[in-house]
């Protein structure tokens, strides 16, 4: 790829700079746009939710935003910083998979399917990563974990292993397992769609606590639309790997203004 | 000659060939198993030297006939300068082949790991060493069990071949019975019961005993 230098700042600076930034980001499978030049800044502390039809490139966005994929071009900072690309003699150059590495320690996420390590306890799962990557010792990082089973309700179940819980449990101990490593923004997708109806509460509600208690940033991507409205402080409506609408959730679920948003909400909110 | 002379009367040297019947599995599992795991690394590499190196590997081992590789190995590499006795040469050449195979289950076993599995592991951040170490290989033994059983039977059938460059393996022994006494049935019998025995109460059962510790750790039962 070739070097950027223009229109691209190699750093961002200043108070309001966001925590998160998409500047032209465009990512492709073969012919199929999936999101085409998308600028996207979220705000230090900000709860922003992704909806939109699917295909839209709502997940795209947590899965650039977490380096699980490459982008084809644009930009990605985090905390400042070219996450995608880095300094190269005064101009962006691809970034190296040890930037990556770096980088991601910024970002946390939850998954449809919550992707919990089947052959470790819910415990196991949560000390893992913090001590073979952040190089804690185990008692530290039991102690950590167990802070953070408990605060999403999980420390009675904590020596159980994956199989042997339900599907909400199983979200509460992924969402405790990201935390676990202390990410400044935190990505939730679609966390809640692989549940049965009677168990999203559990879900959604430690997601209030976190909302509630600690300064995260947080995006998420839900079709959950009771939800979103509550908690976001802004709602992104995704049509063909754009924003089409994006604006607080009472303007965006109230007051849609264009006419695909209007769509559909009016096609999810009569589903029920 | 009752069968029950006969065994008394051969059963020692039936005895000590199916103790290095024994050994040349054991030797040669472990063999197989090194090969199996590195080469079926290997083909998941992105680079194409490893993943080349790797592939002529096997397509060289799976495609050619054991006998003649134990005769290359035993016979035709001491020309270049690389003598090995007998023994080994046996276990090597019988290893090499069976890991071979044993690479495609390796490869096979992990790319059966949910895509997902991966995920989460970059999503913490973990180095892909310690990814493959501790999350992926641990689940990809548990799907690739099943078909090592079987490969380690076939390889147990292997190590008869060694006789062939005098390892003195049950197929040995029985062949020198034979060759004195011409008791052709009652001699391959008893190793054709041997090696069966040896393929249904040990490995068999073994392998059953792995798959069900594995899956306990993988809190399946």
């Amino acid at each position: 790829m070739k070097t950027l230098t223009k229109d691209y700042p190699l750093q961002l600076s200043g108070d309001d700079s966001p925590i998160v930034r998409f500047q032209n980001v465009t990512k492709r499978y073969g012919e199929l746009v999936v999101l085409d030049a998308l600028d996207l800044d979220v705000a230090e502390g900000e709860m922003v939710t992704i909806i939109g039809p699917s295909g839209s490139g709502k997940t795209t966005v947590l899965r650039m935003l977490m380096a699980l994929e490459k982008i084809d071009d644009g930009v990605i900072y985090v905390n400042g910083e070219p996450m995608t690309h880095m300094e190269k003699n005064g101009a962006l150059v691809r970034a190296s998979k040890k930037h990556l590495r770096q980088q991601r320690t910024n970002i946390g996420m939850c998954f449809q399917h919550f992707n919990l390590f089947p052959h470790m306890t819910a415990l196991e799962n949560c000390i893992e990563a913090p001590i073979q990557v952040l190089g804690l010792s185990k008692k530290e990082a039991c102690q950590r974990a167990e802070e953070l089973l408990d605060m999403v309700g999980m420390l009675e179940k904590c020596h159980e292993h994956p199989a042997r819980l339900s599907g909400g449990q199983k979200q509460r101990v992924a969402i405790a397992r990201s935390l676990a490593m202390r990410p400044k923004v935190m990505l939730f997708d679609e966390v809640t769609s692989a549940l049965d109806p009677e168990v999203i509460g559990e879900v959604t509600q430690v997601i209030r606590k976190l909302v509630a208690k600690h300064n995260l940033t947080m995006l998420m991507v839900t079709h959950q639309m009771g939800f979103a409205k509550e908690i976001s402080d802004r709602v992104c409506f995704f049509f063909d790997g754009k924003i089409e609408e994006q604006g607080s959730s009472s303007q965006l679920f109230d007051n849609p203004q264009k006419e695909r948003t209007q769509q559909f909400l009016s096609a999810v909110l009569e589903a029920g | 000659m009752s069968y029950v002379e006969f065994l008394t009367e051969f059963g020692p040297r039936l005895v000590d060939g199916t103790i290095t019947t024994a050994q040349q599995t054991i030797l040669a599992a472990a063999v197989a198993i090194l090969i199996a795991v590195a080469a079926g690394l290997m083909r998941l590499s992105h680079n194409r030297l490893i993943y080349g190196a790797a592939t002529v590997y096997i397509e060289i081992f799976r495609g050619t006939s054991l006998l003649v590789q134990l005769y290359w190995i035993f016979f035709v590499l001491p020309l270049f300068g690389l003598t090995l006795d007998k023994f080994t040469a046996g276990f090597m050449a019988v290893g090499m082949n069976l890991g071979a195979y044993g690479a495609e289950l390796v490869r096979g076993g992990i790319l059966s790991v949910p895509k997902g599995q991966w995920e989460a592991a970059l999503a913490l951040n973990m180095s892909p060493a310690k990814r493959m170490i501790r999350i992926i290989f641990p689940q990809a033994i548990l799907n690739m069990l099943p078909p090592w059983g079987n490969l380690l039977i076939e390889l147990l059938k292997g190590t008869a071949l060694v006789a062939l460059i005098s390892v003195t393996d049950l197929m040995f022994e029985a062949k020198q019975i034979n060759g004195s006494t011409f008791l052709s049935a009652q001699v391959f019998g008893t190793a054709l019961i041997i090696y069966y025995l040896m393929a249904r109460c040990l490995i068999t059962p073994f392998m059953r005993w792995l798959e069900r510790i594995m899956a306990r750790k993988l809190g399946r039962i």
